[in-house]
């Protein structure tokens, strides 16, 4: 063992009811080094750490810390504060009902008494210096899931830390915030912290991290220094075989002819959050929102979906005038909507993994014609196999999977319905590269071969660009273009976003 | 840059129940007039219902901290008939000292099921409203086996505690004969008030108050930013039930008789003053102040009807029931409204920031 290292990790075991998260997994921390630990959903990392943080107990293994005589004994997460470990979990962690102050500072302090004064003038210097557009005293639930993520991170980073974990903590961040989270983890690294970071965006593994851990279904497949292991290599480790079904993609590829029908059309429709806008879809296309976050993309499919309160507008299916004021209009109508705030509007965590995946097919056949338990099994495992959706059972809680494949299940409950017309927001967040590929091959699939009519949103521009045969580019909550064909390359939506012209 | 946060919706929902109550009482002075022109009234609200400001209090904290206990009404039954028990059964010769005595006796009750209660509920993870309604009925149980007959206490010195009042004069009125009739305020009134205090102050300043806060909240979260959350949840429990067991005390300070049924029912009146004055069943929002104004506002519904033609105690149990309804409808649409608008504002701090 170097003297540099500040965390050894050896032959982790962890149990759950019915599924092996880790066995027998090695892990290795040094000074000032960001390490990033990579594995497909539900690949054991999350788990991995929250062992490290006394979150759960392990089943069996060592852990050794810098500073700290024998073994650590870590049992809660006050315990792996204590010894200098701080972290950023893959959910929101925070108290919504505190304030940002509060949140940053509660559960670390010495003393008895709140020394609010100082709580306020601390957060305050710490949300300025880190740029994060929100006040001491705010109600945190006032606050932008983004802001509550950057509210979480900084109360990491200022914990004077030896090892400071990130679990997909840029996963509702944008670019901008990303790198400026980058540069803080770096300026942390060049002090001596040791940081364990884990996402799902390859380009950011290669552009802050040292060193990858990988990890497959709980067990360790290797470590390795960043420049030894390209990012084709890496991902062959994480699902265990070679990706190469890029060209795969395109064959399938968007067939639909513009003179195909017009499926959904609808004129000078507007909500509460949205402005007026026009837009429709032929049948078999698939296109997408582009622009910024907060350019109101999300705001306008919620507007079609009937999510938010709708204000006016004109809306046909099918050329027939429909009137679309709620999302079970929405869906009587043949509309499925994937929220981007999965939290929120999607996951029941104490149903499982069947009930949720069945749930809106049932909503919209309506509960006086329930399906038999045979069809709803079939209808599950199906999809269950399609996306790759490691969970125990059918009958597992969908609160026990991890944070990918729970974004999974709701994704198969809107591909299930069948729709005529299907709303994708950011189905591929928290979602791991192989199974990301798996989605747009089966988004493309339903387009081609059921006449599906798709529109997907995503942050990631070259997934859009994959899959959809038209962008529509929104800026400040105006569709500022509209690029189809030739026009498709990632500069040109770039210079769209920016105003670059059409 | 200086700028007035919003009010919490701990802050809005007591500022509700103050103003309700405000509004009530201005209510009554002008068309009931009589007493509740004089401070007298506002007065003997207090001293009736010291013991259920310091149950509200009891309440408001486990309620933040998102649980429940409905056994406090039975600890006040119990401790009351035990502490009479015990007062005429003393032959400690000095009175201060049996008194004293009395008092460690009731609030070593209070403690001993706050402990209990906590324990099974924050160590052996047992339902609060199960631990706590077993609770409630062992209290009951104990108290009737103690005595099934009323006990009166006969201990001087007791009785002679009972009759001391704080007298305010310039808040007195004068009688018909010309002579100043001071306001007097009991000693209950006193410790419930300064108790009251004391738990505010607990909520808002000590850490162990504000981990509280942050269990009811989320209580996945709360472990997660490093609270020992079964240890504060326990002592949430603790410090309910010693305040349970103070309450019983000061019941026997203002009615100096044991009864089996004494304070029957009087959790759900803690429960619903806590809820009235804005603390949320489902935890993390709460303040004992709200709590308060809560215990004045049933206090006060009950004494309008008795001065005005309705009165008949269903009549009472209507009104309290009908002003539970209200508060609940009433923050129900405000937080709903509220949340509406927050994901608005939300929305447009990310939009300025993109
Ligand atoms: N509390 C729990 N109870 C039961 N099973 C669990 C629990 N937490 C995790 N698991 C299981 O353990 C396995 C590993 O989950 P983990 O959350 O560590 O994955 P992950 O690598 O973090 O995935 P993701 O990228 O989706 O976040 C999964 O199969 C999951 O279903
Ligand atoms: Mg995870």
């Amino acid at each position: 063992m170097q003297n540099d290292t500040i965390l050894t990790m050896r032959g982790i075991d962890k149990q759950f009811p019915g599924t092996r998260a880790l066995s027998k997994v090695d892990f290795t921390l040094r000074k000032g080094e960001i390490h990033a630990l990579m594995g497909e959903n539900g690949a054991g990392k999350s788990t991995l750490i929250k062992v490290l943080t006394g979150v759960y107990e392990k089943d069996g293994g060592s852990i050794w810390l810098e500073g700290v005589e024998g073994e650590a004994h870590i049992h809660s997460p006050q315990d792996a504060q204590k010894l200098g470990i701080a972290t950023v979990y893959q959910e929101i962690t925070l108290c919504p009902n505190l304030t940002v102050a509060e949140n940053m500072y509660i559960g670390r302090t010495e003393g008895q008494i709140v020394p609010w004064k100082e709580y306020e003038k601390k957060a305050t210097a710490l949300l300025n210096n880190l740029g994060i557009p929100a006040r001491a005293k705010q109600e945190l639930n006032h606050c932008s899931l983004a802001v509550q993520q950057m509210v979480a991170i900084a109360r990491a980073v200022d914990m004077n830390c030896k090892v400071l974990i990130l679990d997909e903590p840029t996963s509702s961040l944008d670019d901008k915030e990303v790198e400026m989270l980058f540069s803080l983890m770096r300026d942390l690294k060049s002090r001596g912290v040791g940081i364990i970071f884990v996402t799902h965006f390859l380009e950011q593994v290669y552009e802050v991290s040292d060193r990858i851990t990988v990890l497959r279904n709980g067990e360790l497949v290797g470590e390795y220094a960043i420049e030894d292991l390209p990012q084709v290599e890496l991902v062959a480790k994480m699902m265990g075989k070679d990706l190469h079904d890029l060209s795969d993609l395109e064959q399938i590829g968007s067939k639909h002819k513009a003179e195909d029908e017009i499926i959904y059309e609808a004129q000078k429709i507007s909500s509460s959050e949205s402005k007026p806008f026009d837009f429709s879809i032929h049948k078999g296309e698939v296109n997408g929102f582009t622009g910024l976050l907060g350019s109101g993309r999300s705001e306008s499919v919620r507007a079609i979906f009937g999510a938010d309160r709708v204000t006016g507008g004109k809306v046909k299916m099918k050329g027939k005038e429909v009137k679309i004021s709620k999302p079970h209009d929405a869906m009587k109508a043949g509309i499925g909507y994937l929220p981007e705030d999965r939290k929120k509007d999607g996951i029941i965590a104490d149903l499982s993994v069947r009930e949720n995946i069945i749930l809106a097919l049932q909503v919209m056949r309506g509960f006086f014609r329930p399906m038999s338990k045979a069809q709803m099994e079939a209808f599950a495992d199906e999809y269950i196999k399609a996306l790759n959706i490691k969970t125990a059972s059918q009958d597992t809680l969908v609160g026990s999977l991890s944070g990918g494949n729970q974004q999974k299940v709701i994704l198969a409950r809107w591909l299930l319905t069948h729709p005529d017309y299907l709303i994708l927001d950011e189905p591929t967040r928290g979602i791991d590269v192989g199974t990301k590929l798996e989605i747009q091959k089966l988004v493309l699939k339903l387009a081609a071969e059921e006449n599906m009519s798709i529109t997907f949103i995503s942050s990631e521009i070259e997934e859009m660009l994959r899959t959809c045969s038209r962008l529509i580019v929104m800026r400040d909550r105006n569709i500022v273009g509209e690029l189809t064909g030739d026009q498709l390359t990632q500069a040109q939506v770039m210079k769209t976003i920016a105003g670059g012209g059409q | 840059m200086k700028r007035r946060e919003p009010l919490t919706n701990t802050q809005l929902l007591m500022t509700i129940a103050i103003g309700i109550f405000i509004g009530m009482y201005a209510l009554a002075m002008a068309f009931l007039g009589g007493g509740f022109l004089k401070a007298q009234q506002f007065f003997d609200i207090l001293n009736d219902n010291s013991f259920l400001i310091l149950l509200g209090c009891a309440l408001t904290i486990v309620m933040i901290g998102g649980g429940i206990n409905i056994s406090v009404g039975g600890v006040v039954g119990l401790t009351v008939m035990a502490c009479a028990l015990y007062l005429n059964g003393t032959n400690i010769e000095n009175s201060t000292l049996s008194i004293s005595v009395t008092l460690l006796l009731a609030l070593g009750i209070g403690l001993a099921f706050g402990i209990g209660q906590g324990f099974l509920i924050s160590y052996m993870e047992i339902q609060p409203f199960i631990v706590t309604l077993a609770g409630m009925f062992l209290a009951r149980g104990l108290t009737t086996m103690l005595s099934i007959y009323p006990v009166k206490v006969t201990h001087e010195g007791f009785k002679e505690l009972v009759k001391q009042k704080l007298q305010i004069p310039f808040l007195g009125y004068i009688a018909k004969n010309g002579n100043l009739i001071p306001a007097k305020l009991e000693i209950g009134a006193i410790v419930a008030l300064v108790m009251l205090i004391l738990t505010w102050y607990l909520l808002k300043h000590v850490k162990l108050g504000r981990d509280i806060y942050a269990l009811g909240g989320n209580q996945q979260s709360a472990l997660m930013l490093g609270i020992n959350v079964k240890r504060s949840r326990f002592l949430s429990y603790v410090i309910s039930g010693f305040l349970s067991g103070l309450a019983g005390f000061v019941y026997l300070l203002h009615m100096p008789a044991g009864k089996a049924d004494t304070a029957n029912a009087s959790e759900m009146d803690a429960i619903a003053a806590s809820i009235i004055g804005g603390t949320l069943l489902t935890g993390g929002v709460g303040n004992v102040f709200g709590t308060f104004f809560g215990v004045l506002i049933l206090a006060t519904i009950k004494k309008i009807i008795v001065l005005s033609p309705l009165n008949d105690s269903w009549w009472q149990d209507m009104a309290s029931g009908a002003m539970l309804g209200f508060f609940i409808l009433l923050q129900s649409i405000v937080l709903s409204t509220r949340e509406k608008r927050k994901i608005k504002a939300a929305d447009k701090a990310a939009l300025q920031k993109g």
